[in-house]
């Protein structure tokens, strides 16, 4: 008799686990509205969604076909499979046109669809759970006043057992912080800002920190640096590996220009990121900036400025030859000392972070694909090498730069690197 | 000496190995195609093929080349001499003002055509984006490769009327 | 001696006799229109009156056409072979022309201002038709039969009755080293050339990699030069090493004459290196800090000279005339040549030849000669094409810069080319211009009163001395640049175009002549026209909203001459403006009002999100008098268009207080395939027998107006300053936010 008893109080205890799991990963869909019912907006109200809306780069993910801005269906590689980007215009069948205010804050705080369902954490919203009330209701307005595109983006289906959505209630639980941030009164008002906004809206440690293997960002290593869609987003804290120190102004000047003269362009998907934040409030970006100067205080840049650009041309020249008339015949004429671009005030390359950085990945890619202007139509510009040079050139001459151009140790695994950024070209 | 293969021939040149491909092309081998308009690959008018490819010959040193084929403008032309497709549709649609960047722009389009002689009106415009024309000869060299296409058995698609 | 020989004899004789009498007679004839006839030469035919300056006849028939002007890729030189052929009745292909050398050509001063057709067109016209009167009457004579029976077709005077007599063989009794007569007939009857769409024989070679261009000239024994400044005007290498450079491999001098500094090579990418080893050394301001990024604030607050314009009388402005004020802008623009300007010069025998792009070889050669302390006649400046310059661009300066080059290598050829960040840096630009208009609007919907302030630098500082040559003011002892004067009207410098080809009484124009020039400036096509017609046309579109008027009405409505109005009246029905949708626009000027005619209209989509202005189509109608080439004006206007919509949607260059900042293509970008509009139709009104007008400047002005009404009819807001760049259309829709800073290193 004792056994059944067991039996059914373990039956019992899984029913009841079960009906609580149920209850904590099911959400009911909420009604959708007429998107006539919507609005008017104030006209402020609007801008300041607009200038949210730059901040958090909705485009980049967004809008994979600028002539249907927002309307999705851009793919983002993850390892449990390929996520799409969807239909965030006010279409009323297969983008937010029929989401009431509460469904879009439900999405952005706690990642669940008006339908009730989970959203990825692709989606991150992770971070958009720090974004305040007024930021919503701005940003709710500004998406609910652009264009509707009707079209709905491919579904997401990952691999495996991850297709099932209802165990994303398991990663919030364990990954999600709801909320706003505390205020840290031992920092200013503009540092408070700043961090809310990047830990934000802003979401910069989606690309600059590591995730562990649930793909949730790994808090113990905040902005220690990790790959995004085959870049290298750099650390941004004491790690930092830049020759020049990060101040505010530095940052400022990058975060709305994609040029930091004591550094570098932006280059990759943070060219996208400065440009969009070419147009975000000058106090805001001034803000993020403030943040991270302050995180990267105590990077070695900080505590030592060396003004001087490290040169070891003839170590360089003795170690990679060949490498060398390369860099004499193709980059030398814009990246040498008296070439005009160098004459006219851009960052000599010792100055970058690509170089600097542990690992070749944004240095291949940069040489193979060049780099559009990351801010404004007159900001910097480089062709591609990618059908100039063929893999083993490429590889020596990026192994040529990191000799010349630093102290630091040679990368082990530039090949890889080169390999990876061909796939990649390839796709 | 270094080996070079132009327009199906070999040439040994006596120059510096981090020379760019443009001035032995001009100056070695005394060919007028490919121009120089900037030397800092932001104009197109040094364009050449590299083994098919476009690229921009101020930019590639000739120690980089191997044993790979450059083919200028006067590459496209037959064996026997009469000019490629592409400068006899030019030349039909009286594709110049002063003509400076036109060899570039032959030679560019030539890739793309090379590849699909069936493009669209934007993949025209978009493949050519990185060759400059000061004049405004534009709607011209556009035409031209239209033609071209043409000679070629295809032609060009015009885009569907975009949104207003 | 047999009676049929005497005959012969005597026949000769008479022949060789009558032939002087009739050579003498001409030449008498043409005395007399010296002496007595008051009628001008057309053309430039009056400053080189004798037809052998225009017109050589070979003894194997090929015709020679000499001109002063170059070609500058506007097909000039297709044109006046055309123009010859016509008129000499022979093929094209028997036609060959020599262009702007100062040894051979007569001097026409600058290719510039649309003039070619009008002053060297109309001169060669004249010109041929006099050479073929001579010809058709030494075969009058030669046939013994009257002169108006004779045909001249295919190279050849045909009579009646078949026999028929090539020009070479007539031109050996005959000479044209006699004075042009004013008054000689068109050629009648025959095939026409002019109105022809003659292939231009300058593009196969372009099209097929010949020798076409001054860049593709190779000389035997050619050195490689490269000259050496700052990276831009107003500033100044610093001192570097020249002894270590001298010693690179390939160097084979360092020229030095003051602060004139120059490399030679043996090769040229071993002169390239050279160059940016002493660039290493880095630069420093020369001058007074500049005063702005923009020049545009320097040139309106500065000291300016009052220079009327026009003065149109009339009643002033009843009271009850709804008046409107404006003010319109543009920054400096630059010319941008695609190919960086280059020369060949060679020392020889105590003198200098130079193969230039240069507009004007005549007065180059005059600077030079002042330059290099030479004589006049030891020095020849040879025109040879290169790429587009749009004006006064480093063309000139690299002529002396490769003479300066030439003169330490005696008997060496050197080629000096300009670097691309070395013509970004120190070509003149376009001068900043600040336009401020007024008027009045009757009840009657019709212009009262108009007021037009234009202030601008010079548009000209051509060299004629060493001193206007950049190498003139680096030598030792300098050379002083001359002081700039603005040019009278009605051609016009900043002034072009100012006074507006409408009816309107009481209307007045001033030139705020801004002499003190802090950035380098000269002629950029069209002048001022570029600015006024934009600032005019847009100003009418304004007028014509605040009377509730069509714009195109509204201009038909003060536009009284008829070429004029059929222009207008041409494009409106061809772009069907009567059902125009949204983001139309329309305008029209006559360039210099003198020149061509032309009427622009344009349909514009406006992107909010990005301000990028697209452009799907473009209508123009154009009225150049008797048109040569129908084709070849065609090329010019969509040209044109397609300049001025990089112009004036892009282009502005920009500036620190120590240098010109836009130093290459990704720091001073044009238009690219993508942005090109859609499609362009123009048509061309021909006008028979009417004076050739030039073309190549016309539709700068036009499409920048047409363009800048079609946004302000897309957005509902008026732009007036130029570049309407993507940045300032989104600004435009955004409360004011500050720029982005570039922060200090």
């Amino acid at each position: 008799m004792g056994g059944t008893r067991l039996a059914t109080g373990i039956a019992l205890g899984c029913a009841a686990l079960l009906a609580l799991a149920f209850a904590f990963a099911w959400h009911p869909a909420i009604e959708p509205i007429a998107p006539s019912s919507v609005g008017p907006f104030d006209r402020a109200l609007v801008a300041d969604g607009e200038n949210l809306a730059r901040l958090g780069n909705c485009a980049g993910c967004h809008t994979e076909d600028p002539a249907r801005p927002l309307a999705g269906g851009r793919p983002l590689a993850t390892p449990f499979g390929t996520v799409f980007a969807t239909n965030i215009t006010p279409d009323a069948e297969t983008g937010i046109g029929a989401w009431p205010r509460s469904a879009f804050d439900r999405a952005m705080r706690r990642g669940i669809a008006r339908s009730g369902a989970h959203l990825y954490p692709a989606f991150p919203y992770d971070h958009f759970t720090h974004a305040s009330e007024g930021q919503l209701q701005a940003l709710y307005a500004w998406l609910m006043t652009r264009p509707p595109i009707p079209g709905r983006a491919p579904a997401t289906r990952l691999d495996g057992v991850f297709s099932f959505r209802p165990l994303v209630a398991a990663w919030k639980l364990l990954h999600l912080d709801e909320g706003p941030l505390p205020i840290d009164p031992a920092q200013s008002p503009e540092w408070n800002r700043g961090r809310a906004l990047a830990e934000g809206l802003a979401h910069c440690g989606g690309c600059h920190t590591p995730r562990n293997s649930l793909g949730a960002e790994d808090k113990a290593r905040a902005y220690d640096g990790a790959m995004v869609e085959g870049w290298y987003a750099p650390p941004l804290n004491a790690r930092s590996p830049a020759v020049r120190p990060w101040t505010v102004d530095r940052l400022h000047a990058y975060l709305r220009t994609g040029l930091s003269p004591a550094h570098a362009a932006a280059a990759g998907p943070m060219g996208g990121v400065t440009r969009a934040l070419s147009e975000v409030r000058e106090d805001d970006v001034h803000a993020i900036a403030v943040y991270f100067a302050a995180l990267m205080s105590q990077a070695p840049a900080a505590r030592h400025d060396d003004p001087e650009p490290m040169d070891r041309q003839a170590v360089a020249q003795q170690a990679h030859p060949e490498a060398a008339t390369l860099f004499a015949g193709a980059c030398a004429v814009c990246h040498e000392p008296g070439a005009p671009m160098m004459q006219q005030g851009r960052p000599p390359l010792a100055w970058g972070t690509p170089l600097q950085a542990d690992n070749a990945h944004d240095t291949v890619r940069i040489i193979m694909k060049g780099l559009a202007s990351p801010a404004g139509p007159t900001g910097p510009a480089m062709p591609a090498f990618a059908d100039v040079l063929d893999d083993r050139q490429l590889g020596e001459l990026t192994a040529y730069l990191r000799t010349r151009f630093t102290d630091k140790s040679p990368w082990p695994d530039i090949g890889d690197a080169v390999a990876q950024a061909r796939a990649g070209e390839a796709k | 000496m270094i080996a070079l293969f132009v327009n199906g021939q070999v040439h040994q040149v006596d120059v510096d190995p981090d020379t760019p491909l443009l001035y032995v092309l001009r100056n070695e081998l005394a060919l007028n195609g490919a121009k120089f308009g900037c030397g800092l690959g932001q104009c197109g008018a040094c364009t050449v093929l590299l083994d098919g490819k476009p690229v921009f010959s101020c930019l590639v040193p000739v120690a980089a080349l191997g044993n790979r084929k450059v083919r200028t403008l006067e590459g496209l032309a037959s064996p026997d001499g009469s000019p490629g497709v592409l400068s006899v549709a030019f030349e039909a649609e009286q594709a110049a003002q002063c003509g400076y960047c036109i060899a570039g722009m032959i030679v560019r389009a030539q890739a793309l055509l090379e590849r699909n002689n069936r493009p669209t009106e934007d993949e025209v415009r978009a493949h050519l984006a990185p060759n400059l024309c000061r004049c405004g000869t534009h709607m011209r060299i556009l035409r031209a490769v239209r033609r071209a296409a043409e000679m070629m058995g295809g032609g060009v698609r015009a885009v569907a009327e975009q949104k207003p | 001696m047999s009676r049929l020989g005497r005959r012969a004899l005597l026949a000769h004789a008479g022949l060789l006799a009558s032939g002087a009498l009739v050579v003498a007679f001409a030449s008498s004839r043409h005395a007399l229109a010296q002496d007595g006839d008051r009628s001008p030469l057309p053309g430039d035919l009056a400053r080189s009156p004798l037809l052998d300056s225009w017109i050589g006849v070979g003894t194997d028939g090929q015709i020679t056409v000499f001109t002063g002007k170059a070609e500058l890729g506007q097909g000039l030189k297709t044109a006046l072979i055309q123009i010859a052929a016509h008129e000499l009745a022979v093929a094209p292909s028997a036609v060959d022309i020599v262009t702007a050398d100062t040894a051979r050509t007569p001097d026409e001063g600058v290719t510039a201002g649309s003039r070619s057709m009008q002053d060297s067109g109309t001169a060669i016209l004249n010109a041929a038709a006099n050479v073929r009167v001579l010809l058709a009457e030494a075969a009058a004579w030669r046939f013994a039969i009257g002169a108006d029976r004779i045909v001249m077709r295919d190279g050849a005077a045909h009579a009646p009755d078949g026999r028929a007599v090539g020009y070479g063989e007539l031109v050996s009794g005959l000479s044209l080293h006699a004075v042009a007569r004013p008054d000689v007939p068109r050629r009648e009857g025959g095939s026409p050339m002019i109105g022809e769409n003659l292939a231009r024989i300058d593009i196969p070679a372009k099209v097929s990699g010949g020798e076409a261009y001054l860049q593709d000239m190779r000389l035997p024994g050619m050195l490689h030069a490269r000259v050496v400044r700052g990276p831009s005007d107003g500033t100044r290498l610093r001192p570097a090493d020249l002894e270590a450079v001298a010693g690179m491999p390939g160097v084979v001098q360092v020229v030095r004459d003051g602060r004139f500094t120059a490399i030679v090579a043996d090769d040229e990418w071993r002169a390239v290196k050279a160059l940016h080893r002493l660039q290493a050394a880095g630069w420093e301001r020369a001058g007074e800090p500049l005063p702005a990024r923009d020049m545009r604030g320097a040139i309106r607050g500065a000291a300016a000279r009052e220079v009327p314009i026009f003065d149109y009388p009339g009643p002033p402005a009843p009271a009850e005339a709804h008046s409107l004020r404006a003010r319109y802008s543009r920054p400096c623009l630059m010319h941008g040549s695609i190919g960086p300007s280059c020369a060949v010069a060679l020392w020889e025998d105590d003198g200098v030849t130079v193969w230039t792009h240069s507009q004007g070889v005549h007065p180059l050669r005059k600077a030079l000669a002042e330059l290099l302390a030479l004589p006049l006649e030891r020095v020849r400046c040879v025109h040879v094409e290169g790429a587009g310059c749009y004006g006064h661009n480093g063309a000139d300066d690299a002529a002396a810069d490769a003479a300066l080059a030439a003169r330490a290598v005696p008997g060496q050829p050197v080629r000096l080319q300009w670097m691309r960040e070395q013509e970004h840096g120190w070509e003149p630009l376009g001068s900043a211009m600040i336009v401020e208009m007024s008027a009045s609007v009757g009840a009657d919907g019709r212009i009262v009163g108009w007021q037009h302030d234009v202030w601008s630098n010079t548009h000209s500082t051509r060299p004629r001395s060493a001193g206007g040559l950049l190498a003139g003011t680096e030598v030792d002892p300098p050379f002083v640049p001359p002081k700039p004067r603005p040019i009278p009207m009605p051609q016009g410098g900043a002034a072009r175009n100012g006074n507006p080809i409408y009816a309107l009484p009481n209307a007045r124009g001033t030139l705020h002549f801004v002499e003190r020039m802090p950035v380098r400036v000269s002629a950029l096509r069209g002048l001022g026209a570029h600015m006024n017609v934009f600032a005019i046309e847009s100003f009418m579109d304004e007028l014509a909203e605040a009377a509730g008027a069509d714009p195109v009405g509204f201009r038909l409505a003060h536009l009284q001459d008829e070429r004029a109005r059929e222009v207008v009246q041409l494009a409106a029905d061809r772009f069907g403006w009567e059902t125009r949708g949204r983001g139309t626009g329309f305008a029209f000027a006559r360039y210099k009002n003198l020149a061509s005619h032309c009427a622009v209209a344009m349909e514009v989509r406006v992107d909010r999100d990005t301000g990028e202005i697209h452009v799907p189509r473009v209508v123009a109608a154009v009225d150049s008098g008797e048109a040569v080439s129908p084709d070849g004006i065609r090329n010019q206007i969509e040209g044109g268009i397609v300049q001025s919509l990089s112009w004036t949607t892009r282009e502005a260059v920009a500036f620190d207080a120590s240098h010109r900042t836009s130093f290459d293509w990704s720091a001073y970008p044009i238009l690219r395939f993508p942005a090109v509009p859609g499609r362009i139709e123009v048509h061309v009104i021909d006008r028979p027998r009417q004076p050739f007008l030039g073309v190549g400047e016309a539709a700068q002005g036009p499409a920048a107006a047409a363009l800048a009404n079609a946004v302000a009819h897309a957005l509902g807001l008026r732009l007036r300053d130029m570049p309407l760049s993507p940045e300032r259309i989104r600004a435009a829709f955004r409360p004011a936010r500050a720029a982005p800073r570039q922060a200090a290193g």
